[in-house]
């Protein structure tokens, strides 16, 4: 599922089918059901033994299994009315192995028994030995220590699975009600809330116990103004965070100030929400935007989809390959760039670095998902490309040793694949505040919150919406615009970066919903930065009369 | 075990009925076994097979409703699961736009299963990927392709009489070609209920034409062309229109077929008189199901029990239909029908080399790529051009150009029609090639 069919099922889009069913995530339980103890760790060390001795029975050269429970809860509402309230769970296995030189794979729904387990690993080599045949050359799989029996947590404070329904049924009411009382026509909010339990074993000698926690309150505003026949929509400025409940706890000293709020590690939804009201009704009468060339200030609820998009994407090591040539593209960014050791991705300001390990980011996790401990690196280093996103069966390509630990799988009934890691722009080094940053702005417009996106299947040619757009003018902000959406090429666009603030305006934003692979698998990741400003951006006016 | 007959079927959901104690109670049951196989670089890289079951259990006390899944079936556990969905729904805040259940209805028998598509299996899908595999390593092209087919049921019924059943197939297949220096790529896609009616080895061989003639494509300025859009093309587009559709949201104020004063477009004309668009279950080239509101390749929406039925939708350019959910439906006393589950637009009897022979200036174009919105106010969307896009001079194909970003929006489009050739299946949906005037590129892009 996308991010667009995901808005679609819970009527958070305006153009959607307002039925809020929830339908792909696994099967319906009761709340209390996701706080049921799931199988404990022997259980799962006997489980896991019994495929992995049955693979190399078979004749596997490398086996490894998946057990995971995916928990998801969903509160959706609208107005004054709770929409709908879901709770899924799903439990299985997944096996995967390399025999004949060959990738094999298979799941099990509800495996819990050791036979079980053992058929599934028995069917994975059998599919292994028959694509063999096809396979031009064989696997090579990086080498990887095991790393005995451990686990990892992600740092929550607050479960949400915890949190009584009812809460989370008045906190999206209260929201609601403040946004109709700041003279909304309509909200939409929801509550996403996922747990993965998940635990990994391989031949290497790892069993590897995992908790991941993510969390996602959001909103859309409507305005209308029934004199025009016009409609304007703001949605809310929170990001899908790796984290518990505790992200709902507003935290001002951690929240961002100015035309409008912007929060880091803590989420303040009622304030949001009538910023919002306000805000969309303010954009009916915004001033249309004059097309031209124009310096862009974005803030890091905007420009987390423009690195993801410009720079996470097109450096999957998967992608430049041509693994994805039928389905998500291939990439500009060709292997022969990267060995030139000068390509020139952006100004010297701009580093761009990869990380699974960001507490609170939607990508962190202590081993990836097929055993390798995870880390941080650098993909862009002073403007200049320095390396890729790879995983155990690709990292040779690049000359490395060791895989960069970013291999991932949306369900235990999907095969693990090379799934984009936190991709983060570096603060700048010398202490700037967004203020001073837009004092130097004579023609400019500064963004805030993400919309509309496209990028062509080899990443270089992209449009960008947002949510609220500032005119500025001789260091001023001047009023609210709307009609924006700015075009740029990715290497010219980064190029174009003149300035990012320090550290201290440093915040992620994110994505519940980065789709890939053939069957689509859905993967979460969180992208860092500072507020940036990029020099002479293109933009266009959108606004057309039907 | 994965299709179970309608007899089969009813005996499960009856026994789960008769367990209730909840106001109404109502059960969906169904199954599918669907295969994969992926490749690319010339090499098939994943291949599965995964069979799935499952029964949903509703139960509703006033307007408080639950659901529990499961997929065992002996007699305790469908008993667990009924009591399971009325311990739920007891625990539920109420919701006051629920509306009650449907009784018997009438369905429509559909043509959507063949049993050649039933009976893929590994070895088929083998020599389906060979067969797209090899004439592209013999021309030193790289393929990368996908093919998935689905075989499966599905049954609903409740407490107040209601039955139904369908069984359906589906495959699609979809092919990218490179050519091996990178500057050249081509695309094919399909799709079909009944298997015996694909061949991988002739789509492929779409691509690869495609893929030959598109290498050094020129620059050309962007700006308002004339185009042909392929279905593969349009149907993004159209079916972006067409999930716009929804009454509520045009009776709130929030939609394209909004006007002031809180009116909505019905009934008027909005499009060129010869667009016609219409949803026929029974339509023997895109067999839909029969019941569920806009399931199915469509895109998502529950299934409330209503028929599919056939609906004019814009007619003759007058928009004629929206959909409804049930309630509002009921809210504004009109029998609302559902989203459909795909869509035919009428069209010509020119192929698209007749529309490309008697167009003197114009851009051909094979599919668009990352299609959003921009406007939902005007439907204003953005996408690229991708995988063979050809500049049209005096009635022929003159040479590639470079891929264009477009924003454009359909309601404008199909005011802008020049012609429409005959109708194709694509998506589920028939859609014909359409020429456009002054559709709207607004920049280039160096992708291939």
């Amino acid at each position: 599922m996308n991010r667009r069919d995901f808005m679609q099922l819970t009527g958070l889009s305006a153009g959607a089918f307002m039925l809020p069913d929830i339908p792909v995530f696994g099967r319906n339980v009761a709340p209390e059901a996701l706080l049921d103890n799931a199988i404990d760790v022997a259980t799962k060390k006997r489980l896991a033994d019994a495929a992995l001795n049955a693979a190399t029975a078979k004749g596997a050269t490398y086996a490894d299994i998946r057990i995971g429970r995916y928990l998801n809860q969903f509160v959706i509402t609208r107005e004054d009315k709770v929409q709908n309230l879901v709770n899924t769970e799903s439990y299985g296995v997944g096996v995967r192995v390399i025999a004949d030189g060959c990738w094999g794979f298979a799941a099990v729904v509800d495996a819990k028994s050791e036979a079980q387990t053992a058929k599934a690993a028995e069917e994975a080599v059998a599919i292994a030995k028959a694509n063999a045949k096809l396979m031009k050359e064989p696997v090579i799989l990086a080498p990887q220590k095991g790393f005995g029996e451990v686990s990892w947590k992600a740092p929550i404070t607050k479960n949400a699975f915890e949190v009584p329904i009812k809460e989370k049924v008045d906190l999206l009411l209260t929201v609601n009600s403040a946004a109709m009382k700041n003279g909304a026509n309509y909200v939409n909010s929801v509550l996403f809330m996922v747990n993965e339990q998940k635990y990994f074993a391989s031949t290497d000698g790892s069993y590897i116990d995992q908790d991941i926690h993510r969390m996602w309150p959001n909103f859309t505003v409507t305005a209308i103004d029934p004199q025009s026949g016009k409609f304007a929509t703001r949605d809310s400025l929170s990001s899908p965070m790796g984290m518990g409940y505790e992200y709902l706890q507003a935290n001002p000293t951690d929240s961002v100030k100015g035309i409008t709020t912007r929060y880091n590690m803590g989420y303040d939804m009622l304030e949001d929400v009538t910023a919002a009201a306000r805000q969309a009704k303010e954009k009916l009468s915004a001033k249309s935007v004059e097309a031209g060339k124009y310096d862009l200030v974005l803030d890091p609820s905007h420009l987390w989809l423009t690195i993801h998009e410009s720079v996470g994407h097109p450096l999957e090591l998967d992608r430049v390959l041509g693994y994805e040539a039928n389905f998500a593209g291939t990439s500009f960014a060709t292997l022969d760039k990267w060995q030139s050791k000068n390509f020139n991705y952006g100004s010297k300001e701009v580093t761009l670095f990869a990380d699974k390990t960001q507490p609170g980011s939607l990508g962190a996790v202590g081993w990836d998902d097929e055993g390798v401990k995870t880390k941080r690196w650098d993909l862009v280093k002073d403007g200049t490309l320095v390396n890729y996103q790879a995983i155990r069966d690709q990292v040779h390509i690049i000359g490395e040793n060791e895989s960069q630990g970013c291999c991932y799988a949306d369900s235990w009934g999907s095969v693990q694949f090379q799934r984009m890691a936190n991709v983060s722009l570096a603060p700048g080094k010398t202490p700037l505040s967004v203020e001073d940053m837009i004092k130097d702005v004579k023609k400019g417009i500064y963004i805030i919150g993400d919309g509309s996106f496209s990028i062509d299947q080899q990443r270089y040619n992209f449009q960008f919406g947002g949510q609220l757009f500032y005119e500025i003018k001789d260091g001023k902000i001047a009023g609210m615009l709307k009609d924006v959406s700015y075009q740029s090429n990715t290497q010219e666009f980064w190029n174009s970066c003149a300035q990012i603030c320090d550290e201290r305006d440093y915040r992620l934003g994110g994505s519940f919903f980065d789709g890939k692979g053939q069957p689509s698998q859905s993967s979460a990741v969180s992208h860092g930065s500072s507020t940036t400003r990029f020099n002479g951006v293109n933009v266009i006016n959108t606004g057309r009369k039907i | 075990m994965a299709i179970l007959t309608k007899e089969e079927a009813k005996k499960i959901i009856d026994k789960v009925l008769s367990y209730s104690k909840a106001d109404e109670m109502s059960v969906a049951l169904s199954g599918n076994r669907t295969g994969n196989i992926r490749y690319a670089r010339n090499s098939v890289s994943t291949s599965g097979e995964t069979t799935n079951l499952s029964l949903s259990v509703t139960a509703v006390f006033g307007k408080k409703s639950g659901t529990a899944t499961i997929n065992e079936f002996d007699d305790a556990s469908l008993e667990k699961t009924a009591r399971r969905a009325e311990e739920i729904a007891q625990l539920a805040p109420e919701n006051p736009e629920y509306v009650p259940m449907l009784g018997p209805q009438n369905y429509l028998e559909t043509a959507s299963f063949a049993q050649s598509t039933a009976d893929i299996n590994a070895e088929y899908r083998a020599q389906a990927a060979f067969d797209s595999l090899d004439p592209c390593r013999k021309k030193n092209l790289t393929a990368a392709g996908y093919l998935e087919d689905t075989a499966g049921f599905s049954a609903i019924g409740n407490s107040k009489g209601l039955f139904g059943y369908n069984k359906a197939t589906s495959v699609d297949f979809s092919i990218t070609v490179r050519t091996a220096d990178g500057l050249g790529s081509g695309y094919a896609i399909r799709d079909v209920n009944d298997v015996s009616k694909l061949s991988t080895k002739a789509a492929t061989e779409v691509a690869m034409q495609k893929a030959l003639a598109s290498v050094n494509a020129r620059a050309l300025e962007p700006g308002k062309y004339t185009v042909i859009l392929e279905p593969a093309a349009s149907v993004d587009l159209l079916g972006n229109m067409m999930r716009s559709m929804d009454a509520r949201n045009a009776d709130e104020g929030r939609s394209f077929l909004s006007k002031k004063g809180g009116e909505t477009r019905l009934g008027e004309k909005l499009f060129d008189e010869r667009v016609t668009i219409y949803s026929d279950p029974a339509n023997i080239e895109i067999p839909g199901s029969p019941f569920g509101g806009g399931g199915g390749r469509f895109g998502g929406g529950g299934s409330d029990g209503r028929p599919q039925e056939k609906v004019a939708w814009i007619e003759n350019g007058v928009v004629k239909n929206m959909y409804y959910s049930r309630y509002w439906a009921e809210k504004k006393g009109v029998k609302g029908v559902p989203p459909p589950s795909g869509f035919i637009m009428m069209g010509g009897t020119q192929s698209l080399a007749d529309l490309i022979k008697s167009t003197e200036k114009g851009i051909l174009v094979t599919r668009f790529w990352y299609i959003r919105a921009v406007d939902p106010q005007t439907l204003l969307y953005t996408g690229l051009t991708r995988d063979g896009t050809f500049y049209i001079e005096n009635g022929q194909i003159k040479f590639p150009v470079k891929n264009f970003r477009f924003n454009e929006s359909p309601v404008i489009m199909l005011n802008n029609l020049e012609a429409m050739g005959a109708p194709q299946r694509i998506g589920g949906n028939l859609i014909p090639p359409l020429k456009i005037r002054d559709f709207t590129f607004t920049s280039l892009s160096d992708a291939v």
